[in-house]
């Protein structure tokens, strides 16, 4: 027990060292890398949660496959960082609006969060014991039952911003020449080749 | 005191003993891994290959180590100092970390994860930093152009490398890597093994080319094809920093090859529990795969030319994603229709 709540304020501690880090580095590199971190902080306190199919899904998909993506464009961008500081004091005040907005409504949110009068109801309701079901199932069994139709939407959702991202950056361009494999792979040698017996002297006409 | 003893530092010190006991043969393997490379693509181009240092040239992996150890350690300049060596430390301890999940026999593994399967791939996914850092942090236009590649390229195949699992997973209903190894026991039709590579043939010949490509092994060695890039993203590096990156990937191959072991070939299975094939130890079976698996990478890096790298994310996303997708939607079909569906 000890050991688990040590462990909880360990995460817990670098994951907002990660995040404050993520803000002040200068070098966007190193903020991404500090995301990185925090992203396998949050996966530990996953893990002391005894929701291990979560951790795991957060490392793949987000360490493993966002924020790959994440690094890849900002070691592309080359972005110039004095340029960055200059428009500082130009955007402060935006920024300002933006977080005050925010907070104003992460306070009133929380300052008038009360419990329902039916959460001891459903907690009450006969829920499968943890210890026999692992937690991938139970996600699964809720997940593909009682919420398929969100499920499906979120689905759909996805695919829609995915098409769209493409429609809207492919461009076709002309004069490119594509190799086609399975036009090579059918090419036989009598397509191109002619063998010829010649008799000397005389030559080809 | 004694409870302190029994609760909390046995425990730590008795899995610190079998995080040795897995860690040091790993590493001897790793070492004789970079010698039976070399001899078996010696052999295969009828050459004798390393021959001088200790009998056979057995000793010469600790000669190469130890003029690694006796470089110096360069610092390119520019070059970004902790990223710069946090990327080789990277690239070798995903490569070890691995094997904290994977059961060598019965029993014989130091964590029995319930999410094994997820636990291996999101390891195998977190390879591409090592790559991605160094190419960044070494400040260096080969460096970085083979730092692109890889990216692009292990992105890429791990999407196949997914649904394969999935494919797998969905076969023997469990995400645990022991019962994994377990559901393959039952034979199929009473004569032929039940490894996983009989049903699912296409997919373990997909698996493993995928595998080529997330360990960028050959043919798909873009990230540090010598002839463009030089080294690609290992440019920079020397002595240690490079003895690591090098331990780094040739222990993920073996790492590689314990997956496939455990996904198709039946882990520490026998191919028949009968009397002359169960007599030999789980052990050894698991690293006879292994090694079989291992000669086919040598074996594929000493025939095969290099691919083109449009060719190489053509293959990966236009052939291997929608035969995998394909693969995946067959089999759950097939077990739903003939009530397989394992409970």
């Amino acid at each position: 027990m000890i050991a688990a709540t040590l462990a909880f304020y360990l995460f817990s501690a670098l994951a907002i060292v990660g995040a404050l880090n993520v803000i002040f580095q200068r070098n966007p590199v190193h903020s991404v890398l500090w995301l990185i971190f925090t992203f396998f902080n949050a996966a530990g306190l996953f893990v002391l949660l005894g929701a291990e199919f979560v951790a795991m899904i957060l490392v793949i998909v987000y360490v493993g496959a966002v924020a790959v993506l994440f690094l890849f464009v900002v070691m592309m961008l080359d972005i110039n960082i004095t340029m960055v500081r200059e428009g500082f004091l130009k955007y402060l005040p935006v920024g300002l609006l933006v977080g005050g907005i925010l907070l104003a409504e992460l306070i009133t949110v929380f300052a008038g969060w009360v419990m329902s009068d039916s959460a001891d109801v459903l907690r009450a309701a006969p829920a499968p014991d943890p210890s026999d079901i692992g937690n991938t199932e139970a996600l699964g069994l809720i997940l593909y039952t009682d919420y398929i139709y969100v499920f499906q939407a979120a689905g759909i959702i996805l695919l829609v911003a995915m098409i769209g991202s493409i429609v809207l950056t492919h461009r076709t361009r002309a004069g490119v020449r594509k190799q086609v494999i399975g036009e090579q792979n059918a090419r036989r040698p009598s397509d191109t080749l002619e063998v010829v017996k010649v008799e000397s002297g005389k030559g080809l006409q | 005191m004694a409870e302190l003893w029994i609760n909390y530092i046995w425990p730590v010190v008795w899995i610190v003993i079998q995080i040795l006991m897995f860690l040091v043969p790993i590493l001897i393997g790793v070492a004789y891994l970079t010698y039976a490379e070399r001899k078996i693509i010696s052999a295969m181009q009828m050459r004798i290959g390393p021959n001088v240092v200790g009998w056979f040239g057995l000793l010469q992996p600790f000669a190469d180590a130890l003029k690694l150890l006796t470089k110096e350690t360069v610092l390119p300049t520019g070059a970004s100092p902790v990223v710069f060596f946090l990327a080789p430390m990277i690239t070798f301890s995903l490569a070890m970390l691995a094997w904290a999940v994977i059961p060598v026999n019965p029993g014989w593994v130091i964590s029995d994860l319930n999410v094994g399967v997820l636990y291996l791939f999101a390891i195998s996914s977190l390879g591409v930093y090592g790559v991605v850092m160094a190419g960044w942090a070494s400040n260096s236009r080969y460096a970085f152009l083979g730092a692109m590649r890889s990216a692009a390229q292990m992105v890429s195949y791990e999407v196949s490398i997914g649904f394969i699992m999935i494919t797998v997973l969905i076969t023997a209903g469990t995400l645990n890597l022991s019962a994994l190894v377990e559901a393959q026991s039952e034979p199929l039709f009473g004569v032929l093994p039940g490894w996983y590579f009989i049903p699912h043939l296409p997919m373990f010949i997909v698996f493993f080319i995928s595998v080529l490509a997330e360990t960028n092994r050959h043919p798909f060695d873009l990230p540090e094809a010598e002839s463009e890039l030089v080294a690609g993203f290992m440019t920079e590096y020397s002595s240690m920093s490079f003895a690591l990156f090098f331990l780094g990937e040739y222990a993920n191959m073996i790492m590689m090859s314990g997956m496939v072991s455990i996904l198709f070939l039946g882990g520490w299975l026998p191919p028949y529990d009968a009397t002359p094939w169960n007599l030999i130890p789980g052990v050894i079976w698991f690293a006879a795969k292994i090694a079989f698996c291992l000669f086919v990478f040598i074996w594929v890096r000493a025939t095969f030319p290099r691919y083109r790298y449009d060719q190489l994310m053509r293959l990966g996303w236009k052939v291997f994603l929608p035969l995998s997708l394909i693969w995946l939607a067959l089999t759950a079909g097939f077990l739903v229709y003939f009530d397989k569906v394992p409970a």
